[in-house]
């Protein structure tokens, strides 16, 4: 199946979950990334057991942020 | 290297300016070249802190920006956010919460308002080191 991460068309084998995408796609510091599936952000604790389908759409930003 | 255009620079103090007496922050976009990066677009986003000692950016505001980036072939290259009463360098919590090795972190320090300040920092491994940045 196809999904689309961070803009890129790339093939995955059927039933990939976040977490093993997390994996294959080497995310640095994935605990302090954020996961949006199809624009909605999905909570880290799903990660595990949310499967992707052909054509989602996966984006993962970074968590950003600051103070003096 | 890192090159920002004047009227970039202009937007962020206008905006920081505006936020006083809050941080203010947002993402930076545009090329690479190795280590020549040249910033083509500058973007506004809400600091959901609120604060003017912390400041967070808007997960929704960041997809958004993403998004925009490709669509103008651009490239995100990291991020800015202002220090309304001090000097343009990376705090400690600045430092322990940049986790991207590859980003530039631009800080615009508003200490003397008139006089704004801003540097460019790469951050590894809680070690910031100042990039070369001109505005132009
Ligand atoms: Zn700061």
């Amino acid at each position: 199946m196809k999904i689309i991460v961070a803009g890129e068309t790339k093939e995955f084998k059927e039933g990939l979950t976040i977490a093993e995408l997390i994996e294959l796609e080497e995310v640095e510091t994935p605990q302090y990334v954020t996961v949006s599936l199809n624009d909605e952000f999905v909570e880290s604790g799903a990660f595990n057991n949310t499967a992707l389908s052909d054509g989602d759409n996966v984006e993962f930003l970074y968590f950003m942020g600051g103070g003096r | 290297m890192i090159s920002l255009l004047k009227s970039d620079f202009d937007k962020i103090v206008a905006h920081a300016k505006n936020e006083l007496p809050n941080e203010a922050c947002g993402l930076i976009a545009g090329t690479a070249n190795g280590d020549d990066k040249e910033i083509k677009k500058v973007y506004l986003l809400t600091n959901t802190d609120h604060s003017n000692e912390h400041f967070s950016l808007d997960p929704k505001e960041q997809l958004e920006a993403i998004k925009d980036m490709r669509a103008n072939g651009l490239s995100p290259l990291g991020n800015w956010h202002s220090h309304p009463e001090t000097p343009s360098r990376p705090s400690e919590e600045d430092k322990r919460l940049a986790y991207d090795s590859r980003a530039s972190y631009l800080i615009l320090s508003l200490m003397d308002e008139d006089n704004p300040v801003i540097n460019s920092f790469h951050i590894e491994k809680l070690i910031s080191q100042k990039e070369d940045l001109i505005i132009k």
